[in-house]
């Protein structure tokens, strides 16, 4: 066996606290080892260039690199060496950057453990066996979860590129929030005007399975085949006959429905159409509101309904879906008020959130663009809106910024001075966060054309006085407190990952932050990647952000799911698990402890029961092998042996 | 207010003693001002609490030792309940006044006497003697007929006597003391 090993400088990054020659000349004595060298940028195209030639001058056959994280380079080296007639699996890598230079300073140290490194990776090279892919066909179809305005995008992406994609969103209509706002900033589109030819464009698209009041139930399976368990949830009317005329919205004798499209600002019907744009424009019953549900008699819709599509009986439907990417755009959630108890939010009722005041400004919504104070429906004349209500304040676990509040803010406060024009709008600001095209112009328009009063403090208590409800907080570049007596308080809400968004990560097998957003694949180079291949972001699941950043990664996770699909065939992995039937005693714990449901039962010819692995579905985790009481489960390219050859080598140190 | 030249100005060691002796971050501050927009003595404050702060991370010793509003803070902890940074600022406001006393650069002469009236009657009596407090903290600032309006309102109540009471344990406190005082020079 003859191992080549290749020391890369790395710039300074290595070399500047290892030194380097020494490793070359440490690792020379190494048995097996029959070239060591040393190199500026192995990573570099000379470098790769240099192994080639070693390889076949030095009749090297296999390879050490001892250079960066496997994470960024392992791939560009097993190339390399496949290219000059090498099996990719005879390769290791020794982190020597990330796990040496970089975290320690003491060059002599730092070289020694350098070599320590280089040792272990030699040691398992040497044990490393040829291991061969196998290729297996892409269902080209995609499943797209959230109906927001970056799953539509994506959804619309991926079908206009050819693909057939099959839309999930848990409400009854797709939209999302975008579909709730009145205006965008910084342009005052209206949002709905925007944001309806893209619904319609969903609805309509031939290549577009729209499941709306739906919840995916469960994901099997792995990149290329996933099968997909869809909740339809029970809407208890049959949409292939509503035709959302509404008649029945308008009998409804129960008027106190919870209206969530409208976030509580006014109650809704029982039985009801969330808004007129809504898609579908169909009707759906709320049980817990419904007097046949909670009363047991009432019948009214049923009568009323001219296609005779309520159905009371109606129970929810599971379906299946088999695709070969998924692209989660599930979007995000605002905090409670009522965990902001200084503002009052919840308990006094002219305290609401920004998107409640958002609905009170929208044409469509239970004012019909008026604004009024839900106390007692006057047109308020001072209005005040506090952002980072709940944002960038670490003693309620949320340190991040929520990202577009202080644009929505500023342009509410626009538009309150054009609803009503002797009003007077002030927003109590800590930093004004307005960093897009377009964007600080516009916070600027509202100070100096609208004539808001930005006032650079936090509000520490809101409380009631009359019919008024008084502000205070401090104006810090004044150096004192102020005060305001307000007919309306607006918070601008923080942006939370929603409530069941761990839940979901973990049906996905995706990561997710501690405040539970989803993590991507690289921060600058990965943005819309998750480190489980076939399974993409789009959106705020992903972290706070406005309309543009969400559409623009819509379109980015469609793109990637077109370059997937771009072939017929993937490359399976062939790190991973295999069992040995002469040693396997059939206990088939690793049937229960595997993650992925990779391993079933397998009955051979003798009668002997044994696990086998499903190459396709296995991940590489390796969690079979520590359960595997006889060590009859091996991960290639981890196995024991490999593993123990490298401690060994370590120990012999 | 004269330019501030931070160069020259900027004590590093005494924000960092700041740190040490309060157990606080005192670069967590990222000045929202909800300590100002809190504090009920604010308006008596020459400094607001969010400046306190800000003279805090600029080094700002001798402007901060000598300013009022240290002393006039009345350890509420409006601040600290509603710090979004999780500082206890009320704890800072203390560690500046113990620090102001040691390097004798106590501002309101009137407010220490008190705090000095009030430990020498807990540590004679174990518990507060508060007739006796008064007059004493009367007789030697000066301000003899201070609260005096309160007497008969309060001693009619029955919420303050003519005589002291001793408690049980008296001893034990004035243990308290004597320990400290071993310490003392470090706390002014």
């Amino acid at each position: 066996m003859r191992v080549g090993v290749f020391i890369c400088h790395c710039g300074n990054n290595i070399a500047g606290t290892v030194d380097v020659a020494k490793v070359a000349e440490e690792t020379r004595k190494i048995p097996g080892v029959a070239y060591a060298t040393t190199y500026m940028y192995t990573c570099s195209e000379p470098g790769q260039e240099e192994i080639k030639e070693a390889i076949k001058r030095e009749k090297l056959d296999r390879i050490v690199v001892a250079a960066c994280s496997p994470r960024m380079h392992e791939l560009t080296f097993r190339r390399t060496i496949e290219k000059a007639g090498l099996n990719r699996y005879f390769f290791e890598m020794a982190n020597i950057r990330e796990h040496v230079s970089w975290i320690g300073e003491n060059r002599e140290l730092n070289t020694k453990k350098a070599i320590e490194a280089v040792r272990m990776a030699v040691a398992k090279v040497m044990q490393n066996k040829p291991l061969y892919s196998s290729s297996f066909k892409i269902n080209k179809r995609v499943l797209v979860i959230g109906g927001g305005v970056a799953g539509m995008q994506a959804a619309l992406d991926c079908a206009d590129g050819g693909l057939e994609v099959v839309l999930v969103e848990k409400s009854p209509s797709v939209g999302g929030m975008m579909a709730r706002l009145d205006k965008t900033f910084p342009t005052v589109d209206c949002s709905i005007c925007i944001l309806g030819p893209k619904m319609v464009d969903v609805a309509q698209h031939e290549k577009i399975k729209l499941y709306a009041f739906s919840e995916i139930e469960d994901i099997k399976g792995y990149v290329g085949n996933y099968q997909i368990k869809i909740k339809k949830k029970a809407t208890y009317v049959d949409w292939s006959k509503c035709t959302g005329c509404g008649a029945c919205m308008e009998k409804c004798p129960s008027k106190n429905a919870y209206d969530a499209f409208n976030f509580g600002v006014a109650p809704t019907r029982a039985i009801n159409i969330p808004f007129p744009q809504a898609i579908p424009k169909k009707a759906k019953i709320d049980p817990k509101y419904c007097r046949q549900f909670t009363k047991g008699k009432c019948g009214v819709c049923a009568k009323i309904c001219p296609t005779k599509a309520i159905n009371y009986e109606m129970v929810d439907e599971i379906v299946t879906e088999e695709v070969g990417a998924i692209i989660v755009a599930t979007g995000y959630s605002l905090i409670d008020m009522e965990k902001l108890p200084e503002y009052g939010g919840g308990k006094y009722p002219d305290v609401i959130s920004g998107i409640q005041y958002e609905r009170l400004l929208n044409a469509s919504g239970p004012t019909a663009g008026h604004i009024v104070r839900p106390s007692d429906h006057e047109e308020p004349k001072t209005i005040v809106f506090v952002s980072c209500a709940g944002s960038r304040d670490k003693s309620i676990g949320i340190p991040y910024c929520s990202n577009f509040c202080c644009m929505y803010i500023a342009k509410q406060a626009i538009l309150t001075k054009d609803h009503i024009p002797d009003s007077q709008s002030y927003v109590f600001y800590m930093d004004i966060r307005s960093p897009g095209k377009g964007y600080d112009e516009f916070t600027r328009r509202a100070q100096e054309e609208y004539g808001v009063h930005y006032i650079r403090g936090r509000v520490s208590r809101i409380y009631p006085k009359g019919k008024k409800m008084v502000v205070r907080g401090a104006d810090t570049l004044l150096g004192t407190q102020v005060e305001i007596e307000a007919d309306l308080v607006v918070l601008g809400t923080a942006v939370v990952a929603n409530s069941d968004a761990a839940h979901m990560a973990e049906k996905l097998h995706i990561s997710y932050d501690t405040s539970g957003f989803y993590v991507e694949s690289h921060p600058k180079l990965r943005p819309v990647e998750t480190n489980t291949s076939g399974v993409f972001l789009a959106g705020a699941c992903q972290g706070p952000k406005d309309i543009p950043a969400s559409v623009g990664q819509g379109s980015a996770a469609a793109s990637k799911v077109q370059a997937l699909f771009s072939k017929d065939m993937l490359e399976s992995d062939p790190a991973i698990a295999r069992v040995n039937i002469n040693t396997c005693v059939g206990c088939l714990k690793c049937v229960s402890t595997c993650p992925f449901q990779a391993i079933k039962d397998k009955e051979l010819k003798d009668g002997r029961v044994v696990a086998d692995v499903i190459e396709t579905v296995c991940a590489g985790c390796g969690v079979c092998t520590s359960t595997c009481p006889c060590g009859a489960i091996q991960l290639q390219h981890f196995t024991d042996n490999q593993l123990l050859a490298e401690v060994n080598a370590l120990c012999q140190m | 207010m004269d330019a501030i030249n931070l160069t020259e100005t900027i004590d590093t060691d005494f924000i960092k003693e700041v740190a040490k002796e309060s157990g606080e971050n005192p670069s967590l501050c990222y000045q929202c001002g909800n300590c100002t927009a809190g504090c009920p003595y604010t308006h008596f404050f020459d400094y607001p609490v969010s400046m306190v702060m800000r003279l805090l991370q600029t080094g700002q010793k001798e402007t901060i030792l000598t300013s009022k509003a240290i002393w006039l803070c009345a350890t509420c902890e409006t601040c600290t309940t509603r710090c979004p940074c999780n500082i206890d600022v009320a704890h800072i406001m203390d560690t500046l006044r113990i620090m102001a006393r040691r390097e004798g650069k106590v501002s309101e002469k009137d407010i220490r006497l008190f705090y000095d009236t009030f430990l020498s009657s807990m540590r004679q009596f174990g518990r507060i003697y508060e007739v006796g407090l008064l007059l004493s903290y009367n007789l030697k600032s000066g301000h003899l007929m201070a609260d005096a309006d309160l007497g008969p309102k309060v001693l009619s109540r029955g919420k303050i006597h003519f005589l002291p009471k001793k408690i049980k344990g008296a001893g034990e406190v004035a243990k308290i003391f004597e320990r400290f005082e071993g310490k003392s020079d470090r706390h002014g």
